[in-house]
């Protein structure tokens, strides 16, 4: 078996240590004997739906946000929007998470989102929206915990058709107001946990190994499961820094 | 004017009722001192900008020789450590908010309790904007913008823009000293309407291409052209984003330095020597501090202690006869061992001192370590950096490392997933019992690597038991 993750813009999309995610997927892989390959798409670069299982948008500032919008509609939006109809993983953390919407209304300018999610988002005024962040959701079928950290200028608000991917339990979440956090459709998830998300949250990067797997041969499997003890220690440590 | 004559020459600061703020807030900062925890560094400043906001600009009046402020996400206080030394050798002590307390508060305490003709201070920033504005500095001095507390700072462009503005609204007479290596640094004195340098600045750089990164690091941050827009391109790079890049769109180049350092060597922990050419000639420094990050803060100090009339052999001398003790690299005895102390804060500076340890590392085969990450609000509450430090140059040299701090789960799960043996990597959020344990389990030396309010805290330690000064005197 073999995960195949594939980046988009990871020069331009990667302001919170989003290298992070990609790192975890892959040593987790290494020592459960499931072959890992990872590619980027940057600029004009067109994605390969067939090629990759696992999806991956990381956060970026404004002028970067500026940089790849238009391009990530242009060149980006068919095949993506294809892959997951088809049931491969998408994973889009803050600055990516806002460009999955509609759009994303800076002041008097307005960036296309790829519009795989039913969501916009809007810079208003006020302050950005920051810090430790834990949220509860029902992905995977249980409720669960995500721990993480949050950092955005933007507010982002679900259309009728969305489901959020948790209720705030403490923090900010998609606009500070309706205590929604992140889009759930299916394989895509995004989020404004932003950057090493998946150390926090172990059972996360697992569950999209699961997904992306199950993409390419058919089956969901079932993984081995490995000595975590750090790795729940550390999920430990950001759910009380959220203060839960 | 009876009411001022306590203060004597002081009544000019404006009369009695600042009189009287003036010595309610230095009162604060006597009781502060005498309770013994600390403080006294910061508190004496807020009461003052309490009691009176313009507190700084005020007392600055009082700085007839002027003041060079100092800003740069690493090395602010190694720098004007550096020039405080320097102008010190000259028989002018500046005032100096030595401890490293650079927000405004910092800034009138050290106004508020010390005298002297001419003021030097390194400042936060975000606060730069702030202090610049009270001040009319006479000389703004700036290292690098590097990636770092992202959730307090903001993006790094919006910080630049900031900075741009605090330039743009100094009068032509105030000098500038800017590394010509970091392209978010060099383009701030580039006088907007004629392209050119500014007058009265003075450019900085390393001009020695045998210290290049083989490649360009992770935390790479300046990758687009300030003015058009375009990825530099980069010739070579030193120290993160810090090189020499030019933009392949509309033609920006890295100014020529006029303090550049042209031949380089590193000895590990125990310094650096560099050959500097400075206009009208060059001179050999020997610096007591490892590291190319510190040959940056040295030329940084050249530069602004040139500006500030000091001449260059004198400037080498007093670098050449500094101790490491005044920086943020200390080395102290404990316990029949060594405790060796190196900051780290963000990326950038992290994987500095992983570069500096991993030479240390192969010199004595192996290395023993301490780390604590901290996220209290001067550390930035989001300790996501640690994953884009390359933690991975050190694994397979690592004997032992204790994790401490307040997320220390998360900095011990870092290096598990950088490779380093899982069996090595032990997790104590206590500070002092993780330091024990390390110290015990050490053969020499520890390396210790504490977040800024993890060294504050052990520093209070070592001091508590006696084994270093009170870093605040």
């Amino acid at each position: 078996m073999e995960l195949r993750v594939l980046s988009l813009y990871p020069e331009q999309m990667n302001i919170y240590a989003d290298r992070g995610n990609i790192l975890f997927l892959r040593r987790r892989c290494e020592w459960r004997g499931i072959g890992f390959t990872w590619a980027g798409a940057g600029p004009g670069e067109a994605v390969d739906l067939a090629a990759h299982d696992l999806f991956y948008i990381g956060g970026g500032q404004d002028r970067d946000q500026r940089a790849v919008a238009a391009d990530m509609v242009e060149t980006k939006r068919t095949a993506l929007a294809a892959a997951v109809d088809d049931g491969a993983a998408l994973l889009a953390v803050c600055g990516g998470y806002q460009l999955l919407g509609e759009s994303y209304q800076l002041g008097s300018e307005t960036l296309p989102g790829l519009g795989l999610a039913d969501l916009w988002t809007v810079r208003e005024p006020g302050p950005r929206l920051i810090g430790n962040v834990a949220i509860e959701t029902e992905l995977g079928g249980e409720k669960r915990i995500l721990a993480g950290f949050e950092n955005h200028g933007g507010r982002t608000y679900l259309g009728p058709s969305a489901r959020p991917l948790g209720r705030v339990v403490k923090g900010h979440g998609n606009n500070g107001g309706d205590g929604l956090e992140g889009v759930w459709r299916d394989n895509l998830l995004g989020t404004y946990l932003h950057g090493p998300l998946l150390p926090k949250n172990a059972w996360l990067a697992d569950h999209l190994v699961e997904l992306a797997l199950e993409h390419r041969y058919g089956t969901r499997p079932t993984l081995e499961p490995l000595p975590d003890a750090l790795e729940r220690a550390a999920h430990a440590s950001a759910r009380t820094a959220a203060g839960l | 004017m009876s009411a001022a004559a306590p203060f004597g020459g002081r009544a000019r600061r404006g009369g009695a009722v600042f009189g009287t703020k003036l010595v309610l807030a230095r009162a604060v900062g006597a009781a502060s001192r005498r309770s013994g925890r600390g403080g006294g560094t910061t508190l004496p400043g807020r009461v003052l900008l309490r009691l009176e906001p313009e507190a700084i600009a005020r007392l600055g009046r009082d700085l007839r020789g002027g003041a060079t402020l100092v800003s740069a996400t690493n090395g602010k206080t190694t720098t004007a450590g550096m020039i405080a030394a320097i102008l010190a050798a000259e028989g002018r002590p500046p005032v100096h908010n030595r401890a490293g307390s650079n927000m405004t508060w910092g800034v009138a305490t050290a106004l508020l309790e010390q005298r002297g003709a001419e003021g030097l201070f390194e400042v936060d920033e975000a606060w730069l904007p702030r202090v610049a504005q009270q001040l009319h500095p006479r000389l703004i001095v700036l290292g690098n913008l590097f990636r770092d507390q992202l959730d307090r700072y903001g993006e790094m462009e919006a910080l630049a823009e900031e900075w741009a503005n605090v330039v743009a609204a100094t009068p032509a007479a105030t000098g500038l000293a800017l590394n010509a290596d970091d392209p978010l640094i060099a383009d701030l004195g580039r006088d907007p309407d004629t392209e050119r340098p500014r007058e009265g600045t003075l450019y900085f750089g390393i001009e020695d291409h045998t210290q290049a990164l083989p490649e360009l690091q992770h935390a790479f941050d300046a990758k687009h052209c300030r003015r058009c827009g375009h990825p530099y391109a980069y010739e070579v790079a030193f120290v993160g984003h810090l090189g020499h890049y030019s933009c392949p769109n509309c033609g920006a180049q890295r100014p020529r330095p006029d303090v550049a350092a042209t031949r380089i060597e590193l000895r590990g922990m125990e310094g650096s020597a560099a050959t500097v050419r400075v206009p009208g000639g060059e001179i050999e420094v020997e610096l007591p501090l490892p590291g190319l990050y510190n040959v940056y803060n040295a030329l940084a100090a050249i530069a602004a202690a040139l500006r500030l009339g000091v001449e260059a052999q004198r400037i080498a001398a007093t670098l050449g006869g500094m101790r490491a003790a005044f920086g943020r690299v200390e080395t102290i005895p404990i316990a029949g061992r060594r405790l060796s102390i190196l900051l780290i804060k963000n990326p950038a500076g992290a994987n500095e001192v992983l570069r500096t340890l991993k030479l240390e590392a192969e010199r004595a085969g192996g290395i023993d370590l301490w780390i604590a990450l901290n996220d209290r609000i001067a550390d930035g509450r989001d300790v996501s950096w640690v994953w884009d430090a390359d933690f991975e140059v050190l694994g397979a040299a690592v004997r032992r490392v204790t994790c401490a701090g307040t997320r220390a789960p998360e900095m011990a799960l870092r290096l598990k997933y950088a490779g380093w043996p899982e069996d090595r990597i032990a997790v104590e959020p206590d500070i002092g019992t993780s330091l024990d344990a390390a110290v015990d389990a050490a053969a020499d030396r520890v390396f210790a690597l504490p977040t800024y309010t993890a060294l504050l805290e052990l520093r209070k330690l070592l001091s508590d038991r006696g084994l270093a000064e009170e870093f605040w005197r």
